[in-house]
């Protein structure tokens, strides 16, 4: 099995974030037929017969989502989830400089679809320069009449804005994103209402991923049956996937959602060095560790690897050779959720912070015996008491390396310097 | 108290363009970047002026600043540099580089050098795990590291900082490729080894064996993926 460029259609095409080069490509086509043609229930409906799924990690039908907007008389919005933070992803990344239009245009059927008047592209502040470019993108599409008021003779009228960030990885939680957008403190709110009831401004809003946005134009294109025969019944297209660590060529890689991971590794150059396969976290730090001789086994879509007792979320493979120290992985992603949590509940805060400690003392050589008995309970009383997923998502590498390779924690606690066990 | 609507009228009404009438509290962030750039951190007048501007309760003004990374309320230097010690880097060897980078500018992880130039920060990750070790400085990506590219880009960046810089957000000073008068880089450029005496010392430190395996194992520089090229067009 090799490629298939739903998304990264850049790969194929030179130029592809110039407006002219989208459009000779069929850019904006789709667009503007759903407005001259479609109504906005058909567009729900095709994206729904096509069983898109969520591409930021959730895997939740977008199609559904849109329909769960009410009709009433409040304004309604699209806001783009471009906040790209879980260590190992950098899809949007690319889609945001190579093919930006193609999620611009989802986003503007995604509009079209519940009747929103304005898109807003929230981007991560670390994407400083990407923000220009996708402004200087905005900018060529509205020039070309595709943002802005009566598009295409129609009543229908839609501006799109880019809107920053400023480093939380938090504000990838999409009910954190809206307060962050409203200018509150990035931490999430309470599930129900969800956005699509009370969103931005406490009005109707769909959050969508800009990966899962950039395959609604060639689902219109080609239409939801072409859709559902790439990938599987469950999980149907393609999948971006974010290859890091120890291969020999990382990169994003765009393959069938169902594709063995074999294959995946296979396209990413293989484990690096001729080295073999210690380990993979499928979905970045938020991934239990899969062992490497099960990770072989693994179909890359959100049934198989659930499957596994982990996670495919928004898919960042970070491959990890048999030099690693998982008890490092483990402290590390620890640092990371010790870092990002917002601090708006008890459970994540302080846990998180109590992880971080005795991960660090691990580190220095100074672990002490019964620290992963400690490390489990304090796991224990985090689990299931959070008020959003990043604290159940910090608990995924202690659990899981200690479930796998816990002889590794006995090395480095027995031994004094600290250092990997050799 | 007015430096920064003195500063940015233009960009501060397009900001608060951006949203709906009496929905200006949205645009706190791009404020706050102004702010940054205009005041050169976020000082309590910084904080004051943004609430003014935007109708909001410097309070809640100030928890937001408290709340993101990318908002200094400290000095800082010219050049912030955030460099990415998150897994996927580690695991390609950034963490035996960062020390040749805080040799190279100066200053060690969450210090600013002496010359005022150059800050350190570790950061999370910064989509880029490709093209590991990357770094941000003034978030301008920076792939693919190695010690020479370190080496020319601090070279290249201390010639820069004698040059005029254009007032620009994010962090008062724009990305170094926008920084005014980025010319005649080769004849005003710092002597590239200047710090070699810290290097030869460096070379001696327990950090030698595992910095010398990195330069091996990031060697040549591995195939992009991302279609052949760093910038996008316009």
């Amino acid at each position: 099995m090799s490629e298939r460029f739903v998304v990264l259609r850049n790969r194929e095409i030179a130029d592809l974030d110039r407006l002219d080069v989208y459009r000779e490509h069929g850019g904006y086509a789709q667009f503007e037929r759903s407005v001259r043609d479609l109504g906005p229930a058909d567009v729900t409906g095709i994206v729904k017969a096509a069983n898109l799924r969520g591409r930021g990690g959730a895997g939740f039908p977008t199609g559904l989502k849109w329909s769960f907007v009410p009709a009433n008389d409040k304004p309604k919005y699209i806001v783009v989830n471009n906040d790209e933070s879980e260590p190992g992803t950098f899809k949007d990344h690319e889609i945001t400089l190579h093919n930006p239009h193609q999620f611009i245009e989802g986003a503007l059927i995604a509009a079209y679809a519940i009747g929103a008047g304005a898109v807003y592209i929230y981007c991560r502040g670390e994407f400083w320069q990407e923000m220009s470019h996708l402004e200087r993108c905005i900018e060529a599409a509205r020039g070309a009449g595709l943002i802005g008021k009566n598009l295409f003779g129609s009543d229908f009228s839609c501006d799109v804005f880019v809107t920053p960030g400023a480093g939380a990885y938090i504000c990838g939680e999409e009910t954190a994103l809206l307060n962050s957008l409203e200018g509150e403190l990035g931490q999430p709110r309470l599930k129900p209402p969800f956005p699509a009831i009370e969103g931005l401004y406490a009005s109707p809003t769909v959050v969508n991923n800009t990966e899962t946005l950039a395959n609604v134009p060639w689902i219109l294109e080609h239409g939801a049956d072409a859709y559902r025969a790439i990938g599987t019944e469950a999980s149907p297209g393609t999948k971006v996937i974010s290859v890091s660590g120890h291969v020999e060529r990382p990169g994003n890689y765009e393959v069938p959602l169902g594709t063995p991971f074999a294959e995946v590794l296979a396209l990413a150059g293989g484990v690096w060095r001729g080295r073999s396969l210690k380990a993979l976290l499928p979905a970045g730090a938020s991934a239990p560790v899969i062992p490497g001789d099960v990770a072989m086994t693994m179909n890359c879509d959100w049934e198989s690897v659930a499957g596994l007792g982990s996670i495919l979320g928004s898919a960042s493979f970070i491959v990890m050779d048999e030099t690693t120290d998982m008890v490092d992985v483990a402290a590390r992603t620890t640092r990371f959720f010790e870092h990002e949590s917002c601090g708006k509940c008890s459970p994540c805060r302080e846990g998180t912070f109590w992880l971080n400690g005795i991960y660090g003392r691990i580190m220095r050589g100074e672990g002490r015996p019964g620290d992963v008995e400690v490390i489990s309970d304090v796991v224990a009383q985090i689990d299931g008491t959070c008020f959003c997923p990043l604290g159940e998502f910090a608990l995924s590498a202690p659990r899981s390396t200690i479930l796998h390779f816990g002889d590794e924690y006995a090395a480095h606690i027995g031994t004094k310097n600290g250092g990997a066990p050799k | 108290m007015t430096l920064l609507a003195r500063t940015f009228p233009d960009e501060i009404r397009a900001a608060i363009a951006k949203y709906p009438e009496g929905r200006q509290a949205s645009a706190v962030l791009n404020l706050l970047y102004l702010a940054q750039a205009a005041y050169g951190r976020i000082t309590a007048e910084a904080i004051g002026e943004v609430a003014v501007l935007l109708e909001m309760d410097p309070t809640q003004v100030r928890g937001v600043v408290g709340f993101y990374t990318l908002l200094k309320t400290e000095p800082h230097g010219k050049f912030v540099i955030h460099y990415c010690t998150d897994l996927p880097c580690m695991l390609r060897r950034a963490g035996a580089l960062l020390p040749m980078l805080c040799a190279a500018v100066g200053a060690e992880p969450g210090e600013t050098s002496g010359d005022g130039l150059f800050s350190v920060e570790k950061a999370m990750c910064l989509a880029a795990c490709d093209r590991a070790p990357m770094m941000q400085i003034n978030l301008e990506y920076e792939y693919d590291l190695t010690l020479e590219k370190i080496d020319a880009k601090v070279t290249e960046l201390r010639a820069l900082a004698t040059s005029a810089p254009r007032p620009a957000a994010p962090f008062g000073f724009g990305p170094p490729s926008e920084i005014a008068g980025a010319t005649g880089v080769g004849e005003r450029a710092a002597p590239a080894q200047a710090d070699m005496g810290e290097r030869a010392l460096l070379a001696q430190a327990d950090i030698a064996e595992d910095a010398t395996q990195a330069v091996a194992d990031i060697g040549a520089p591995l195939p992009n993926r991302k279609s052949g090229k760093d910038a996008p067009n316009v």
